[in-house]
């Protein structure tokens, strides 16, 4: 076991370096630059401007004094932002992010898993449609829309939670975003879940241990969530992406303090630093969570070998 | 010795009325599967839906007074008025409502038709390749699908976008560009089992080269899982791009898509809703109906499931 993570580990090494080096050279080569503004600078202001960013060096020397920043938690200095690095403007936006895409995750995660759940148990009975029912409205309507949809009816009309904003430590801010994330992550994870655990209600071991007289109960304990669990753990690392990206929206809509916001508007600007920053970091904490969702996996599937 | 038993003309008889008779025919794989779509009642439904909502944003401009761009300064911010031909309002500029959601809708539509053909094609060589010769071409080829996924696929999107302007047929282009990957695995597992079959190694002791070999004996067994898959694609692009719009990295004005509509819209849906309902209603009923149309594909197609 021990073995099988440490390689895993080191095999999402190269996925990572290959992946900033392919965001690097892609923001890059792209024109535009971070100093293109409605005025032009005087050419001497630029050039030193763009000394001070090493933007004047060659592309491949540029890149070795990123990467080898990098490797020292370095993210280099925001252009757009002056008076910030990218490190600390990542500081300001991401844990909030990050804390509203994990709860968000968790939450999601969890509903999702006890819908289908309990869908799969009454298949074809009216608590499976109406559930199959909400996770079709969760999986088709856009987040945006659901946000404004949300706003509208219970920050405006009914005017039970703000519809907008954010005051540190405020519960009820958080209710709205959290719940349009939750929504759509849940109802993929509902649909999986339902899908597998019916096919393992069919198996014949399930037959097996229904006919020797267990319980529903002990059955699903037993017998049926684990295995009904695989397809669902597959999905959660593009669930978090999905979650984290989905976050972008969320925090323009209901006008949050997290990454999102910069992130577009770096992006816009050519702010090579914090594109590059914000994205990696990212990518870093979706390796993280594929690296984890391989553990649980083959913990879970006996069929997973660690060799 | 003919006549003996009578056996001859008995069965000379019995040829000759099979010869008038029809004699019952086969099923083939594709009727099945018509069958079983047609007997998904959600799924019929949605064929009708998506069908109007097609025809509503192709046909449906010409029927109107007003076209999508243009300005009536008398009616500005109105709200549904059949006698000025604004059947669901105007908007903030005086353009009518109904002529914006229609061009919108076809934006949508256009962008997703177009992305989708792209993904596919992308996606069916590579997965038809990297599974076809196996071995290292196939670790490499699906190292670097490994890779591409673990890149937040959105903020990719949006710094292409950013890089490529705002022109919207490399928008189509590059959310085709990024969403093969999918139909990439999908296609190189059925590759897998399918080039161990009889036919292929036929072909080869025949002589065919490889590229024949997965163009026309491999490629047309692989229909199933990709019509599922590119019809459950058509949605998760119409959201894309609807979400690109959003954010004001999509479609440019005086164009519209059902996402830019959406945008404009909800800020202003308490005082103006029209410009919020019309727009979230076709785009809600066209994605719900896509994924109804997949859903039955994939229950149609696929026997594994029954």
């Amino acid at each position: 076991m021990v073995g099988y993570v440490t390689r895993r580990v080191l095999s999402a090494i190269p996925i990572a370096l290959i992946a900033v080096t392919a965001c690097f050279f892609i923001l890059r080569l792209a024109p535009g630059g971070p100093f293109d503004g409605e005025r032009a600078l005087p050419p001497t202001t630029l050039a030193n401007l763009r000394a001070h960013y090493n933007l004047d060096l060659p592309l491949i020397q540029q890149y070795f004094i990123y990467v080898g920043r990098l490797l020292q938690g370095d993210f280099g200095p925001s252009m757009v932002y002056n008076d910030f690095t990218v490190a600390e403007m990542l500081w300001i936006g991401l844990p909030f992010t990050l804390m509203l895409g994990f709860s968000a995750f968790i939450i999601g995660t969890i509903v999702g898993l006890v819908a289908g759940a309990l869908s799969a148990v009454n298949q074809n009975k009216w608590p499976d449609y109406m559930l199959v029912f909400l996770v079709m409205i969760g999986l088709v309507v856009p987040n945006f829309l659901m946000a404004a949809i949300m706003q509208l009816v219970f920050g405006v009309y009914l005017d039970w939670f703000p519809a907008g904003g954010w005051q540190a430590g405020s519960i009820p801010h958080l209710v709205l975003p959290i719940t349009v994330l939750v929504l759509p992550h849940a109802g993929r994870t509902a649909r999986l879940m339902r899908g597998s655990m019916i096919e393992v209600l069919g198996t014949n071991y399930v037959r097996t241990a229904k006919s020797k007289g267990l319980g529903q109960r002990l059955i699903l304990a037993r017998h049926a969530i684990k295995p009904a669990l695989l397809p669902v753990v597959s999905y959660l690392g593009p669930g978090l992406s999905y979650l984290l990206t989905g976050s972008l929206v969320v925090e323009q809509v209901f006008a949050l303090p997290g990454i999102g916001k910069y992130f577009i508007s770096a992006a816009l600007n050519r702010d090579y630093g914090l594109v590059l920053g914000t994205t990696i970091l990212y990518m870093f904490i979706i390796l993280a969570v594929n690296l984890l969702v391989d553990i649980l996996y083959a913990w879970l599937d006996p069929k997973v070998r660690y060799s | 010795m003919a006549g003996i038993t009578g056996k001859d003309a008995l069965l000379t008889e019995y040829a000759n009325r099979l010869e008038t008779l029809d004699a019952p025919k086969g099923r083939s794989l594709t009727q099945d599967a018509v069958r079983r779509l047609v007997r998904n009642k959600a799924a019929v439904l949605s064929v009708f839906v998506v069908s109007f909502i097609i025809l509503f944003a192709f046909i449906g401009p010409y029927l109107l007074p007003w076209t999508y761009d243009k300005i009536d300064w008398s009616n500005i911010r109105k709200g549904p008025d059949f006698d000025a031909g604004h059947f669901v309002g105007t908007d903030q500029n005086g353009r009518d409502m109904l002529a914006r959601i229609m061009q919108g809708t076809q934006m949508s539509l256009i962008v997703a038709g177009v992305a989708t053909l792209v993904s596919v094609i992308i996606g069916v060589i590579y997965g038809a390749v990297a599974g076809y010769f196996g071995g290292k071409v196939d670790a490499v080829m699906m190292r670097f699908v490994d890779i591409m996924y673990a890149l937040p696929y959105i903020l990719f999107v949006i710094i292409l976008v950013v890089i490529f302007g705002r022109n919207p047929v490399l928008l189509f282009v590059g959310i085709g560009c990024l969403e093969w990957l999918t139909m990439a695995r999908i296609v190189r597992g059925q590759t897998l089992s399918i080039k161990e079959r009889e036919f292929v190694e036929a072909a080869k002791a025949g002589g065919a080269k490889p590229w024949t070999i997965i163009i026309r004996h491999i490629v047309p067994n692989l229909t199933g899982p990709v019509v599922i898959y590119a019809t459950l694609t058509v949605p998760e692009i119409i959201l894309t791009e609807s979400f690109l719009s959003y954010l004001g990295l999509g479609v440019q004005e005086p164009q519209t898509s059902l996402g830019t509509l959406i945008s404009f819209g909800s800020p202003v849906a308490e005082t103006l809703p029209w410009m919020l309902i019309g727009p979230a209603v076709v785009l809600v009923s066209l994605l719900l109906c896509l994924t109804y149309i997949g859903d039955g594909l994939r229950d149609a197609l696929d026997p594994k499931d029954r």
